[in-house]
């Protein structure tokens, strides 16, 4: 009974949500206050409802109960109770009952923290919001419904993809959903202020602490994923520009974008129709990813799922959404006029500036991801378009962001002044130059290696700059407001990232090696010894587990056979050293008896490999310090919002 | 159960992941650096230079017999791509069907930029005719 239940709700939470849509967009154009409220009380519930519903699948994947399709699909009674849970979102039907739920949970929130924006844009937006979840509902109900039964049900599961049973992995997909549907909040309000045909500071500020839930929530997502595949994979890389990871990529690249903008469209006035632009493309993309990751139209080592009915299903929806906004922009966005007054040297110029290094970035990553599928199509010619195509033509890209990144925040609004600038940044300049020097003349490293650790340095001392000049002295640091500490952790974890990722790239050694029981090697001047190989069983695979000693410390490599799928995978060894990473996998080994068995193992010194994932953790810092700040202005200004219209 | 397990997982795997490395330090090089531009045609999205799989071990060994018989990059990547087909070429070749996707990135900087560019001289000679030079505004220390 416990699936029909959750069908059921699933269900309701269609019904609930599509008058959740009607009653908030009513209630918007009929400046309805009661039929907003009740709008807003339908999308609480509605959150309840769908929080109800997918409880009830992670007790069937709990239960393990065979007769529900998506379990005996995806689950097997002998996983680790962790995996149990997670085999819920990791696969197609549980992933977009997640989807469903995150849009319900932020419709919720959406509701429940109207901030200082008007009545009618706050109705308006829930409206959307409802609608958008709607929408995904019916999707799930229609093609996807993780609660179908299988009738008779088989004996045993399939198990969940033994490379998904990981930590890191198992909230990787929560955090990505959260960014993706997080972006669907600034879609919301963007289309609500096309329709009252305004948009102001206010929306700008009311947009702003959506924007940076999705994308310290993407970040974190993204990070996880990388640093899953840094140490899963068995290879040492933690970026392949694989399509799924530009799929996530994108939507990042926009709302980092769209976070600048709305700073400019809130302080200023300015920008306003590409700020509503941004959240339009921004939940576009994010719908793009599902659909990349979904539907199974790419090949690679992310797409599970192969059904293409689903897929034209979520066209439709892009179709929906992003058509239906951009005509709406179209049509109204020529009425929103925007103040000016500021001269070329300004701040709001530099994030002018910053926003196309973004948006040219996002398209070129777009145009990467799409060109081989539209090539396919077209003329049925397969080509692939790798790293080597994004290392070229991204690269340089975001090193002239970059460079551009340290003088804005040196710049005042409307009039900035590029001398007193320099008088600051030159020191950051000289440290640049000077680590590319170093770089080129002492280790030899190639050119383009100098210049992405010359940019790296420039953006990170450049940070550190203006704090030093914000702050006049020491002892004055520590005073600065928490809105400086958000935006100067984000900006020297850029800094870091492009250091780690600049050195990583093109100072990494690799090497393989045969080695027996007892036998050693040299290695980026340490010594690797292959101490002993011993067989281990897990929970639900068995392993060889190697144990090797670098120098003194031990460090143990597997290789897992997961039996239920049949699958292999490799458990690395790594030991964290303050240079970089020494990274051991453990391959096959050769024909022969126990004894005399020679092991592949293969050896990588991955150099400030940590500095890639701190610095994004940085950034990550940043946005949600930067969520606090919001958060508490929020706070302050409701009061007075909630008084004047009662007035 | 134990050592059927052992025995699949010892067949599962790929041959040794090493190869006879091309005989000199510029040339195995050389070899590293289009192990990573071409694409392991048995394997999920993988260059060679990842893979563990067999065949993108004979692909390895094919780069440095090409290496050692005196061929350059380019001819080495035309040998692939003749092979193998454009697929298995993670840098697409230059060509009537991907001069659209090697333009497209200067193509938008130059549209992006334009587009920016005359948009702030707009607002500058608006900002300037109407009054005074604005008032730098700072952000405020707390």
């Amino acid at each position: 009974m416990t699936a029909e239940l959750g069908g059921f709700l699933l269900a309701l939470a269609l019904v609930m949500a599509f008058v959740q849509g009607g009653l908030g967009l009513y209630a918007g154009w009929r400046r309805d206050e009661g039929l907003g409220a009740a709008s807003a009380g339908v999308a609480q519930s509605n959150a309840i409802i769908l929080l109800a519903a997918f409880a009830i699948l992670v007790s069937l994947f709990l239960r393990t109960d065979y007769s529900v399709a998506v379990v005996a699909a995806n689950s097997h009674v002998a996983k680790p109770l962790l995996y149990k849970i997670a085999g819920t979102w990791g696969n197609h039907e549980g992933s977009m009952l997640m989807w469903c739920l995150v849009s319900a949970i932020f419709a919720a929130l959406l509701a429940s923290f109207p901030g200082g924006m008007g009545r009618t844009l706050w109705n308006r937006a829930v409206g959307v919001q409802g609608v958008v979840t709607g929408v995904a509902i019916a999707y799930t109900l229609l093609l996807s419904s993780p609660f179908a039964r299988l009738d008779p049900a088989p004996l045993t599961g399939k198990d969940l993809n033994p490379l998904l049973q990981d930590p890191a992995l198992a909230i990787h997909p929560p955090m990505l959903y959260l960014g993706y549907v997080g972006l669907s909040v600034p879609f919301s309000l963007a289309i609500a202020a096309l329709m009252e045909g305004k948009v102001d500071g206010a929306w700008a500020r009311a947009v702003r602490p959506w924007t940076l839930i999705a994308w310290v929530t993407l970040t974190l997502g993204i990070t996880l994923g990388s640093y899953w595949a840094y140490y899963e994979l068995g290879w040492g890389g933690w970026w392949f520009w694989d399509p799924v990871e530009n799929a996530s990529f994108m939507p990042w690249l926009a709302a980092a974008a769209l976070l600048h903008s709305a700073i400019v469209t809130e302080r200023r006035g300015s920008m306003a129709a590409w700020t509503i632009l941004l959240a339009i493309i921004g939940f576009g993309l994010a719908l793009l990813g599902t659909f990349l990751v979904r539907s199974g139209v790419l090949t690679s080592v992310h797409a599970f799922a192969v059904d293409p009915q689903r897929g034209y299903a979520i066209l439709a929806m892009l179709a929906f959404f992003v058509g239906g906004g951009l005509m709406l922009y179209a049509w109204r966005a020529p009425r929103l006029t925007e103040p000016s007054g500021f001269l070329l040297v300004s701040r709001e110029s530099a994030l002018v500036a910053n926003n196309v290094g973004l948006a040219v970035a996002t398209g070129t990553v777009l145009i990467g991801t799409l060109y081989p599928l539209m090539l396919e199509a077209l003329t049925d010619r397969l080509i692939s378009v790798g790293p080597p195509f994004f290392n070229v033509t991204f690269g340089p890209l975001m090193a002239l962001l970059f460079i551009a990144l340290p003088i804005a925040p040196f710049l005042a609004w409307r009039r900035g002044d590029l001398k007193e600038a320099w008088r600051w940044l030159q020191w950051a300049a000289y440290a640049a130059a000077g680590v590319a020097v170093v770089t080129l003349a002492l280790l030899r490293g190639p050119i383009w290696s100098a210049l992405g650790l010359a940019v790296g340095v420039w953006v990170l001392f450049g940070a550190l700059l203006y704090a030093w000049k914000r702050a006049g002295s020491f002892a004055r640091i520590a005073a600065l407001p928490l809105a400086f500490w958000a935006m100067t952790a984000a900006h020297v974890g850029a800094g870091v990232f492009t250091i780690g990722a600049a050195v990583e790239t093109s100072f990494r050694k690799e090497q393989a090696a045969q080695m027996l029981p007892g036998t050693s090697v040299e290695f980026a001047g340490r010594r690797v010894t292959l101490d002993d190989i011993t067989n281990v069983e897990g929970p639900n695979y068995f392993a060889q587990r190697a144990i090797f000693s670098v120098d003194n410390r031990i460090v143990t490599a597997e290789r897992r056979f997961y039996n239920i799928s049949g699958t292999p995978t490799t458990e690395v060894g790594i030991l964290g050293e303050f240079t970089g990473d020494i990274y051991i996998a453990l391959g096959a080994p050769s024909e022969g008896t126990v004894g005399t068995r020679a092991w592949t193992v293969r050896l990588y010194f991955n150099p400030l490999v940590q500095w890639i994932f701190a610095g994004a953790g940085l950034m990550a810092l940043g946005g949600a310090l930067g969520l606090v700040v919001l958060a508490r202005r929020g706070v302050k200004r409701a009061a007075p919002a909630v008084a004047a219209t009662a007035t | 159960m134990i050592r059927a397990a052992l025995l699949a997982l010892a067949l599962t795997a790929g041959p040794a992941f090493a190869q006879t490395p091309a005989p000199t330090l510029a040339q195995e090089e050389r070899a590293r650096a289009l192990d990573a531009e071409i694409r392991c045609v048995v394997c999920e999205n993988e260059p060679i230079s990842q893979s563990t799989a067999g065949m993108a071990g004979d692909m390895r060994a094919l780069v440095r017999e090409r290496i050692a018989a005196g061929d350059t990059d380019a001819e080495i990547r035309a040998f692939f791509a003749d092979r193998y087909g454009d697929f298995v070429l993670l840098r697409p070749r230059a060509s009537a069907s991907t001069w659209a996707l090697w333009g497209a990135p200067a193509l938008l900087l130059a549209f992006a930029g334009v587009t920016a560019a005359s948009l702030l001289r707009r607002r500058r000679t608006a900002g300037a005719a109407g009054e005074d030079l604005p008032a730098p505004e700072h952000d405020a220390d707390r």
